[in-house]
Formats: C-alpha cells, sequence, structure tokens
C-alpha cells in the first residue's frame, strides 16, 4: 500500500472548536496523515521574533514557529493545511501570511481553511484530496500533451460534462445538467463518442472529475479518479496555452467557486467554496430565470448595461433576488441589472476568496459561468487585468481528466 | 478553603502554590511540555466536540470564533465558580500559557468584573521582581483565609 501523505497542520483552534476529528477523517480518507511539527517552546520564541509578525495568541506564535520549521526543512512534509477560527482577525492575517510565506518559499503544496465548529470532514475532503494528489502525482501533473484516444468526464454539481481527445485534440463533446448523476453521465459519454465517431472500446483511458467523480469513476472503471481542483487548473493551463510560469485559475461553479494560484500547471496555493450561493453560478442563473432570458443571454445583456447605477449585493441568493426585484420594480433596465448581478457576483469572489490566493498573470477563467461576458468583464475590471478565457472552457474538468488520464495508457 | 481561579490556567507553580495554601485551584489540567506535539500549546487532552463551541454561547456571542467559545465551554464555568483569583499577566510561556489571546481577554475581563478578591500581577523579568512576585501570592493566598 502507498505510504499516507504526510501533511502538516499550522493551525489555532481546531482542537477547542470540535473540529480536529473531522479533519483528520478528512485526511484519513485521502490516505493522507494529519501531523503537527515538534517543535520546542525555544524555537517559538527564537521564530516568532524572527519573523517579525506581532501577534498575541500563543498558538499563533506556534503557528509561525512551525511555519519557519517546514519551510527551514527542521521539519519534514509532504504539504501544508493552516487552519484558522472563522471570523478571527489576528488568525486570519496570520493564515495570509504564513500561506503566502510557504508558497513563496518552499514546494509545498499549501490549503488555508478558516472552520466554526459545523466544519465537516466532507466539507474539507476536496481539500485534503487536492493536497495529496499535488503530494503524490507531481509526475501526473507535469504532463503537458494528450495522447492516444482519452475520455474525460466531469459530473458536475450543476452540469455533467463528456471530452474525448486524440492526439491532444478534442474530437468530441457532450453536456446537460445533471439529473441522475449516472444516465447523465452516460448520455454526455454517449453524446461525445458519437461525435468523435469512435467506441468505447477504443477508448484507451478514462478519467473523471467533479462531484460524482467517485462513483461515475467506479462504474465506467475510470483509471483516473481525482478531484477537480488539480483536474480543473491543469485543464486551464493547457487549453490557455500557459502551461510554463504562474498562472490564475478562477473557476466559479454552480455550487461553490475555486480560486488557484498554478506554477507550471501545479497548483500552490488555493481555496474553494463560497460563503453564500449569492456568489456563485446559481445566482446567475435565477437572474437569467427572473429576466426572461436563457443563461446563454445574460452575459450579451450585461455587457449593453451599467451595474453602477443598481444597488446589489447578493451575499445571500435571497436577499440578491430581492435586490434584483426592487430594481425591476423601480425601473432598473434588464441590461442594468444583468450587469449589476454579474458585478456582485464577480465582487464577491474577489473578497472573499481571491484575497487568499496571490493573483498572478495570466488570470484564467474556466468553468460554464466563463462563458457569461458580463461575468468575465467584471472579474476583469476588479482585478484590473485582460482575463483569459480558453476555447472549451466550460468543459475544463472533462478536458483536464482526459488529459491526465493519457497518463494511464499502458504502453505510457 | 476557597475556590480560586488561576490565569494562566496551565500553570502548575501556581496551582501548586493555591493548593499548598489550602484553597482549590481551578484551573486546567494541562501543563505546558518543552516539546509540542498537539495542534495547541495546551490543546486538550479529550476530544472536544462540535458541541462545546454551542455551550460557549453562554459567555460569548454566535458571531465570536468556535475556538473561543470551545475554551469559554471549559473556563466559564469556572470562572463562575471563582471565589478569589489570580491573574498574571505576559507570563513566559513555560509558566503556563493559554492558546488564545482572544479568550484570555474575555476571561481576564470576567474576572475582574467579578467583585471577588484578585491578585493582578505582572509575571517578573528577574531574580527580585520573582522574590516580590512570590511573596505577594503567598500573602494574597494567606489573607483569603482558610490557610493550613
Amino acid at each position: 500500500m502507498t505510504p499516507p501523505v504526510r501533511i502538516a497542520q499550522i493551525s489555532c483552534g481546531p482542537d477547542y472548536a470540535g473540529v480536529q476529528a473531522e479533519i483528520n477523517a478528512a485526511a484519513h480518507e485521502v490516505n493522507g496523515e494529519i501531523f503537527f511539527p515538534d517543535i520546542t517552546l525555544k524555537d517559538i520564541r527564537r521564530d516568532f521574533d524572527a519573523f517579525g509578525l506581532d501577534v498575541k495568541s500563543p498558538d499563533l506564535k506556534l503557528a509561525i514557529a512551525r511555519a519557519m520549521a517546514l519551510v527551514e526543512g527542521r521539519v519534514e512534509a509532504d504539504a501544508v493545511f493552516i487552519a484558522t477560527c472563522f471570523r478571527c482577525a489576528e488568525a486570519a492575517i496570520v493564515r495570509n501570511e504564513l500561506r503566502r510565506y510557504i508558497n513563496e518559499n518552499s514546494k509545498l503544496p499549501v490549503v488555508s481553511y478558516s472552520f466554526t465548529e459545523r466544519t465537516t470532514a466532507g466539507t474539507l475532503l476536496t481539500r485534503m484530496e487536492a493536497l495529496t494528489t499535488i503530494a503524490r502525482r507531481r509526475a501526473l501533473l507535469a504532463r503537458e500533451t494528450q495522447s492516444g484516444i482519452t475520455l474525460g468526464i466531469d459530473s458536475g454539481s450543476a452540469t455533467t460534462k463528456a471530452i474525448v481527445m486524440k492526439d491532444d485534440k478534442i474530437i468530441g463533446t457532450g453536456w446537460q445538467p445533471t439529473t441522475e448523476v449516472m444516465k447523465s453521465a452516460q448520455d454526455v459519454i454517449d453524446h461525445a463518442l458519437s461525435e468523435a465517431g469512435i467506441t468505447l472500446k477504443e477508448v484507451q483511458a478514462i478519467g473523471t472529475t467533479g462531484y460524482g467523480r467517485f462513483l461515475v469513476g467506479k462504474e465506467i472503471k475510470a483509471d483516473l479518479i481525482q478531484e477537480e481542483l488539480t483536474v480543473n487548473s491543469k485543464g486551464a493551463v493547457y487549453l490557455a496555452d500557459k502551461q510554463h510560469g504562474p498562472a490564475t485559475v478562477i473557476d466559479i461553479g454552480g455550487m461553490d467557486n475555486k480560486a488557484i494560484a498554478v506554477m507550471d500547471g501545479i497548483p500552490g496555493t488555493f481555496t474553494m467554496g463560497g460563503i453564500c450561493a449569492g456568489a456563485s453560478g446559481r445566482f446567475l442563473e435565477m437572474t437569467a430565470k427572473r429576466l426572461g432570458v436563457d443563461i446563454t443571454e445574460l452575459g450579451p445583456l450585461a455587457m449593453k448595461g451599467f451595474g453602477g447605477t443598481v444597488p446589489m449585493n447578493s451575499y445571500c441568493i435571497v436577499f440578491g433576488t430581492q435586490s434584483l426585484v426592487n430594481a425591476l420594480a423601480a425601473g432598473s433596465t434588464r441590461e442594468d441589472v444583468a450587469a449589476a448581478a454579474c458585478h456582485s457576483v464577480a465582487e464577491q469572489v474577489f473578497e472573499q476568496q481571491l484575497q487568499e490566493v496571490d493573483i498572478k498573470e495570466p488570470v484564467i477563467m474556466v468553468g460554464g459561468t466563463s462563458l457569461i461576458e458580463g461575468l468575465v468583464h467584471a472579474m476583469g475590471e476588479l482585478l484590473q487585468t485582460k482575463i483569459v478565457v480558453p476555447h472549451h472552457s466550460q468543459y475544463i474538468g472533462s478536458v483536464g481528466s482526459a488529459l491526465l488520464a493519457s497518463g494511464f495508457i499502458k504502453d505510457e | 478553603m476557597v475556590k480560586v481561579f488561576i490565569y494562566p490556567a496551565t500553570s502548575l507553580i501556581l496551582s501548586d502554590m493555591v493548593a499548598r495554601f489550602g484553597h482549590t485551584p481551578l484551573s486546567s489540567a494541562v501543563a505546558i511540555r518543552e516539546r509540542i506535539q498537539t495542534p495547541g500549546l495546551e490543546s486538550p487532552p479529550l476530544q472536544i466536540t462540535p458541541e462545546e463551541p454551542k455551550k460557549g454561547l453562554k459567555w460569548a456571542a454566535v458571531e465570536v470564533p468556535a475556538g473561543v467559545r470551545g475554551r469559554m465551554s471549559l473556563y466559564g464555568p469556572m470562572v463562575e465558580a471563582a471565589e478569589a483569583a489570580i491573574i498574571i499577566n505576559d507570563a513566559d510561556l513555560s509558566f503556563g500559557c493559554m492558546g488564545c489571546a482572544r479568550t484570555n481577554e474575555l476571561i481576564k475581563f470576567q474576572l475582574r468584573e467579578k467583585d471577588i478578591p484578585k491578585l493582578d500581577l505582572n509575571y517578573p523579568k528577574n531574580d527580585e521582581e520573582g522574590v516580590q512576585f512570590v511573596s505577594a501570592i503567598k500573602k494574597f493566598l494567606e489573607g483569603l483565609g482558610g490557610a493550613k
């Protein structure tokens, strides 16, 4: 059996918040092992002074000393998990600075998280899986070209997508809203194969990702079942042809959002989640429905409007919808409301998630929402950069899976 | 015999002094060790469940971090039961410490609010201050009555 990936935990408060068992369980689930870097009181006094961030909480001083021990190689680890209490300002500053410090001074993959007592192993699972994937599959993640015939399936919370690739080219696609996980997957696979003009027997390797990856992967005997953080970032830099150097990948999904700082196609730091559905693709779907347009028309509509004239803060999907209804009732145009909804989602992702990763150009937006022109425009304005949206960006998970799956072709 | 809350609650020296003078120390059962191999400096030996932060709502509102409320579910009842308190400010980590500064502020405030005998001292920085420090604690504990 493969030895577990050793994940160093740097934290303040999870034991007293009652979530340490959940953190351990999430790591265990993906064959990871949480450990607490063993240091002495003397190390804390010395390293805390050397780091220069004058915090008051002794456990945060301990966190700083542990981070320095990892970076300086006094303690060995495969990955780092930084966790502090949600709503603690002092801890948020330390969490952010340590994440940056480790990212800049070591090759260790890092994920940071702020927990409440309601944090469960399930919430942490994808993040832990991504950490262990980066640590364990660095060679696979370094793959830059697709070879042979491979199939990639992304069983997402809102939509299911499939891609067939042959010799570094996309030759078949399938897309549909997720209803029954397996049925949706089978339908998109059939569509992609038919478009590619090949049979399943000809496919040499299969990869799955997304929320339904385990179920779909088991059923169709996938060679690779991998979480969407590493798969999507790989797919993004591949499609955007930005495989070398830094990049930032933003994926505003149907149920959660991902912001990933990538170096040479491998995630360094990432965040996942969203406070509320108000910051997800769901809110834009609801906006489109209320405006009486198809989701594909929302982007062009938003591009014609001025969001600044409509007060909207979709911190919560219910209040966001209320603002939307109020604005329409007060005489705002559909164009302005569409633009405001796009700006609101982009702003929330910017405020809540992009602060947790260091934004480096190029910024690549992927996933279904990247086709909503107004959203991409709003994000570009907030980040003051031109956002790259690669071709087939809505199939990002499937492309990443198909690309990585080719590493499993027997001849290779 | 008086129930004396000690801050830092992990200080074995303080706990021992209180007991020597015939009083009951209200303290944590956790000692600070030279090597730290647990999540925090004074991680609880038993698993705290997500129920504890909810119990902590009695002492801190829901917007207060879960770690603070979890700690308060343990220390809150002790503060309530305290009949006297010794507070040592800016103690060295090895003397005893509690990991979260926000909880520490809240505990100290709640103790200072209580109408009970209190000794509020700074941790000594040299031998001379050390002698005065021990003598002040001794005098305070003797003054509580019920001493051996």
